[in-house]
């Protein structure tokens, strides 16, 4: 029998990536692993299409209407484009030791700074690597939450240049490593880039993300990140979402961490016009700790989402998450935190917060807090709080002589700081910079308030 | 010129119809300290907090005259700039903002308004560190959070020394010695009465007469319902210590 298919209705953004992707695939042939990767996650998009309101994990970040039109995708920077981000590059201050460069998703290594790629660390092709290396084709296939998320496929759909950082096991990195991602100006343009980050058994390293653009140039980016920290590793792993005032973000970030091993990750947001931040974190061996942190700024009518699954898959991991939210205008903060705990996940001990200021009548947040435990002898709580400051604090700040927006500048730095001071408790001194430059962040933020 | 002069001042809070100031009438002249008594209820500390300019209080009526300026129109940081301060009863924690950072942002405040540049920082650390010492507030409560893992004593203190680094024209203590031992007491009223001088004036506010054997008052305010009914020198306390309130407050009912 042969049934009437079912034409789903389209929008325009949704027709403009489906041809896209049709001309990518005639243009662009690469290798089978890639080709696999590519066909996998564009079946999946065409399947459910952009997700929406209805779509339970994206309720609050409904990119049907958030993503009303597809960018055409990026193309390989030209030399004016190059000139123009080491420009750039020129004023964005390193916090790290090596810094990486990708410019619209490409890796640039002509525009590699601050010394060679230190002792242990090797950067190289992600294609190639999948070629030869099945369990790199297997890392970057990707865990099954992350599998089936659509931000995830379309990056899967449009991946034609991969990184692989790879830390040798045992190396301990005296400085993390600057990975910064720029968006050029010009036409708007949708930009795909991945990369994976493994680390060597008993290895610790350091990597800084910073992902930045032109102001006013409506483009698009979809990032995806994998990490993999092997046993007695540690990472530390800072992220600066910076873009420009009316860019699309959709960063994923994707971390399995073996036994006693340590995962410390850091967001700071207070770029682009739309952002959502994915963090899909499984504990995949025992005795091991992840931190999750984020601090998001957001005024005008910006959107932002952080949406998380922390997985316990093993016993006895300890897990933190803690974000907050600055909130002005009639910005949209959202959290969705999801603890899940395995049956044989016995000894998870998990906890994780939510709060946020507001500092004005227009914006507002919201908060989807969940926790699937499925073992009985664990130690799980969330909290969520939102408010605006205390007057009480304020009224002592200002009964000492301290103007209003001083006042509230001094109160949100502590709040952010929260999230923000005991990062990276490790040895590396970067972090130490990264911390500061955060810091430094809020409040700039603040004083551009006033 | 008065340094202060509060004129039929009338207030209640912003939430609330019951008037709590009713009428007050005040005058504290530059080099004068004043010390104000009063029963429970009787409005001493909300005429600290409108005085400092608290917004969950709504001033209905009349005017507070600092140096022949109205302040009531003033938001509380152009009070403090003015010279008025206000050592509170409680004083809060605010964790996450450093003791220093807090002190530089209160002075360099202050500074700015007044047209000066923000203090040096080498100089700022030597005044403040001297002045702590004076207090025997720690190095290591320099370093916390504001008042955080304070004990009471402490954060009087550290009233005291943010009162000495702004050296304001007109300070209010509010129940300074409320939760003090008597070391602590002493402490805290050597460090008062080393700032007073000609030129500035104190408002003690207090339950007892305790606190008036060591910060000596050139004149004592009885405040009851909110006005005030009587005034008279040092022995006025020490008469009310005696007898307690209810003498003078059904006189003058």
């Amino acid at each position: 029998m042969v049934m009437n298919a079912i034409t789903p209705i389209r929008t325009p953004a949704e027709q403009a990536l489906i041809g896209a992707f049709g001309a990518l695939r005639d243009s662009r042939p690469t290798s089978a692993a890639l080709e696999g990767l590519r066909i996998d996650g564009f079946a999946r998009f065409e399947a459910s299409g952009l997700p929406h309101r209805r779509v339970e994990d994206w309720k609050y970040t409904d990119l049907r209407v958030l993503m009303r039109e597809a960018r055409p995708l990026a193309v390989a920077p030209d030399a004016s484009v190059l000139l123009a981000a080491k420009v750039a590059l020129g004023r964005l201050k390193r916090v790290g030791g090596s810094r990486i460069v990708l410019v619209d998703g490409f890796h640039v290594p002509d525009l590699a700074d601050g010394g060679a790629l230190p002792e242990g660390v090797t950067v190289s092709d992600l294609a190639a690597a999948m070629a030869q290396r099945p369990e790199i084709a297997a890392l970057v296939t990707g865990q099954p939450a992350t599998r089936a998320n659509i931000a995830f496929a379309l990056n899967n759909a449009f991946l034609t240049d991969g990184l692989l950082i790879e830390v040798a096991p045992g190396t301990e990195l005296g400085h993390a490593l600057d990975l910064v991602s720029i968006t050029s100006d010009g036409a708007p343009r949708l930009v795909t880039s991945r990369v994976v980050v493994v680390v060597g058994a008993g290895a610790s390293a350091g990597i800084v993300e910073t992902h930045c653009g032109p102001a006013g140039v409506e483009y698009q980016k979809n990032v995806v990140m994998q990490v993999v920290v092997h046993d007695g590793a540690t990472l530390e792993h800072g992220r600066r979402q910076v873009e420009g005032d009316q860019a699309l973000h959709l960063a994923t970030l994707e971390a399995s961490v073996g036994a006693e091993a340590h995962f410390d990750s850091l967001t700071l947001t207070t770029g682009a016009a739309v952002s959502r931040s994915q963090l899909f974190v499984r504990f995949a061996g025992e005795h091991s700790n992840v931190t999750l942190r984020g601090v998001s700024m957001l005024k005008g009518r910006q959107h932002a989402d952080t949406a998380l699954v922390m997985e316990h898959a093993v016993p006895h991991c300890q897990s933190r998450e803690t974000f907050k939210h600055i909130l002005d205008g009639e910005a949209h903060g959202v959290f969705q935190g999801k603890i899940i705990v395995q049956p044989v996940a016995q000894k998870t001990d998990g906890r994780m917060m939510s709060q946020t200021i507001m500092l004005a009548e227009g914006p507002s947040m919201d908060n989807k807090p969940e926790l699937e435990i499925f073992a009985d002898d664990v130690a799980c709580a969330h909290g969520c709080t939102c408010g605006e400051l205390d007057a009480d604090l304020m009224f002592y700040l200002k009964a000492r002589g301290i103007p209003h927006k001083e006042a509230e500048a001094l109160l949100v730095e502590a709040f952010a700081r929260e999230a923000i001071e005991d990062f990276g408790a490790g040895p590396l001194a970067v972090v130490e910079e990264l911390r500061e430059a955060m810091l430094t962040s809020v409040t700039d933020w603040m004083r551009a308030r006033s | 010129m008065s340094l202060l002069e509060i004129k039929n001042l009338t207030a209640k809070l912003a939430e609330e119809d019951k008037q709590i100031l009713n009428g007050l009438n005040l005058t504290v002249e530059k080099g004068q300290v004043a010390a104000i008594m009063g029963p429970n209820g009787s409005g001493k500390s909300t005429l600290s907090y409108v005085l400092a300019g608290r917004e969950d209080y709504e001033v209905t009526n009349g005017e507070a005259l600092l140096d022949g300026e109205n302040i009531l129109e003033l938001s509380p940081d152009e009070r403090a700039a003015k010279g008025l301060f206000l050592a509170f009863q409680y004083p809060i924690e605010i964790p996450g903002v450093g003791q220093m950072t807090f002190l530089k942002a209160a002075l360099n405040a202050q500074r700015r308004k007044n047209g000066l540049d923000d203090m040096p920082t080498p100089e700022f650390m030597k005044l403040v560190n001297g002045r702590a010492k004076e207090l025997g507030i720690s190095q290591d409560m320099l370093r916390r959070s504001v008042n955080v893992g304070f004990s009471g004593g402490e954060k009087k203190r550290n009233e005291i020394l943010q009162m000495a680094l702004l050296q304001p024209k007109l300070a209010i203590l509010d129940e300074t010695d409320s939760g003090l031992d008597i070391d602590a007491l002493k402490i805290v009223a050597d460090g008062v009465n080393a700032m007073r001088s000609p030129d500035r004036g104190f408002v003690v506010i207090t339950h007892y007469q305790r606190l008036l054997d060591y910060i000596k008052p050139d004149v004592v305010h009885v405040l009851s319902a909110g006005r005030i009914i009587k005034t008279g020198g040092p022995e006025l306390a020490l008469e009310l210590e005696a007898k307690g309130y209810a003498d003078i407050v059904g006189k003058a009912a």
